[in-house]
């Protein structure tokens, strides 16, 4: 083999120790973590990071997380769901502590990934905490300039399991160019003006562009709802090129 | 970085018998999770057709029935995903690439990598070593069943030792090419090659 044979070397992705800076609590089973990186090259909205948990007979476990925080801030948010018999997701809702030492590494993912320099417009749908990463396209897009056409539809099971209510309440109330449908599936409020039940094909028509803005479309959730949306998406006519799609969990349950 | 941090606190939750046959950095699974990039595509098996190809030149196609028709396999794996999960046991039928090359009357492979082209746009690729001698298939049922289309449907490809983002759905197009080229993960940051075993998650690892 000769020099030239060998395959370029790229440095490994280092793990790194993170200080657990704030911990806010999102809703009952939900939590975020902020943490403060030792050092940070930057990433792109939609990346993920791994963390990596390490037991004191040696055992590990690793498991991937959305980075919720834009780009422009220098601490990273993740942001957990408790999954009941989970190994991982108990650990950092219960007994991670500010001021840990977390280990984690990335960023990770090169396609579910936007900036405001690939424009809109973009039509983001989530399913429960399948917002995180889609909330980091929200927070950069916000911190542009350019007033990019954006709608999100959030499929969550009742208001109080709407992760960061508040700030995508204010975010759509002072920005004319983004749309926000709650669509609610246990829970149909009164007074409301959100979609009750699950997203149908009408609510995705009725905010998600036309085919001819060709709109992009990041959808992510649960392994069921993105399947669901995403073959809507196509039967609506949307191009599958423009679809995006990043799935969280175990299929079926 | 040397030992890494103790977390406190953590502790397995996990029966060392169920985590002695996984990868490192792998967790078990009994459901078996979807994972790729864009929708699922819905191929019916009529307008359905697999080609294998030498750079630009077609070495031969098969119709579903065609391909049908060839030699059948099945085997019981393990798959190990990127995202680390990993299932046991899971049985696979299909046509192995070493009978696919006998339908084209090769007895070698042309060529030292393949590009598996896929619907949707997806590639991934792979060392023709990798694929010989039982090591991979087309995979056109799970469990005894027609692949569904969220696992691949109608047909995947099936390197198990490989990570399984190497397993790509919707298989339309093989092809052999005399020198190395990154596929769609490869070139977002993944690993070229993947070895579970090796932990070869993401480019430089
Ligand atoms: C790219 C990527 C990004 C992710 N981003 C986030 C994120 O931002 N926030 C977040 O909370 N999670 C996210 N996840 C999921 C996360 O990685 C873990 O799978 C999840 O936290 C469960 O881990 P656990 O160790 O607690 O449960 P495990 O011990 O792995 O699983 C316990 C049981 O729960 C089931 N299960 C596993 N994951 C889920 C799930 N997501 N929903 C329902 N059941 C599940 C398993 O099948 C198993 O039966 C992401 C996953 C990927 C691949």
């Amino acid at each position: 083999m000769t020099a030239t044979d060998t395959p370029p070397q790229h440095p490994r992705i280092a793990w790194q120790t993170g200080r657990v800076r704030t911990i806010v609590a999102e809703t009952s089973r939900v939590k975020s973590i902020i943490l403060q990186p030792a050092s940070w090259s930057g990433h792109w909205p939609g990346q993920h990071v791994d963390i990596r948990l390490t037991a004191d007979d040696g055992y590990q476990a690793e498991r991937s997380y959305s980075i919720a925080s834009p780009p422009e801030e220098k601490l990273l948010t993740l942001t957990v769901e408790r999954i009941e018999d989970g190994e991982v997701s108990p650990y950092l809702l219960d007994e991670l502590r500010l001021g840990d030492a977390l280990e984690f590494r990335g960023p990770i993912g090169g396609h579910f990934i936007w900036s405001q320099t690939r424009g809109g417009p973009i039509c983001l749908v989530a399913g429960g905490t399948g917002i995180t990463p889609l909330m980091a396209m929200l927070r950069h897009r916000k911190r542009s300039l350019a007033h990019i056409p954006a709608s999100l539809i959030y499929s969550a099971r009742s208001l109080a399991d709407v992760i960061y209510r508040d700030e995508l309440d204010t975010m759509a109330r002072g920005d004319c160019d983004l749309r926000l449908v709650y669509a609610l599936t246990r829970e149909h409020p009164s007074n409301w003006n959100g979609h009750p039940g699950r997203v149908t094909e009408t609510l995705l028509v009725e905010n998600s562009f036309t085919p001819a803005q060709n709109p992009t479309f990041f959808v992510c959730g649960p392994t069921g709802f993105v399947e669901s949306i995403s073959s809507m998406l196509v039967k609506l006519g949307f191009d599958p090129f423009t679809i995006k799609t990043e799935r969280f969990g175990p299929s079926g349950g | 970085m040397d030992r890494p941090p103790v977390s406190r606190g953590f502790k397995s939750k996990r029966q060392a018998s169920e985590t002695a046959r996984l990868p490192p950095g792998q967790y078990l699974t009994t459901d078996f999770p979807v994972l790729s990039a864009g929708p699922t595509p819905e191929i019916r098996v009529a307008n359905w057709k697999i080609a294998l190809q030498l750079g630009g030149s077609l070495l031969g196609t098969w119709t579903w029935d065609e391909f049908e028709a060839l030699p059948q396999t099945t085997i019981t794996v393990d798959i190990h995903c990127v995202t680390k999960w990993t299932k046991l046991n899971t049985v696979w039928q299909g046509v192995s690439f070493d009978d696919l090359l006998k339908g084209v009357g090769l007895s070698e492979p042309p060529g030292a990598y393949i590009m598996a082209h896929c619907d949707g746009g997806y590639t991934t690729n792979l060392p023709v070593a990798d694929l010989v001698a039982e090591k991979a298939m087309i995979a056109t049922r799970y469990e005894g069943l027609p692949l569904a289309p969220a696992h691949g449907g109608p047909a995947r490809l099936l390197v198990p030792h490989l990570y399984f983002w190497k397993s790509a759905k919707w298989l339309r197009r093989l092809r052999f090419m005399a020198k190395d080229e990154p596929g769609f993960w490869e070139s977002r940051g993944y690993h070229n090659y993947g070895d579970p075993r090796r932990e070869q998650r993401y480019d430089g690892d």
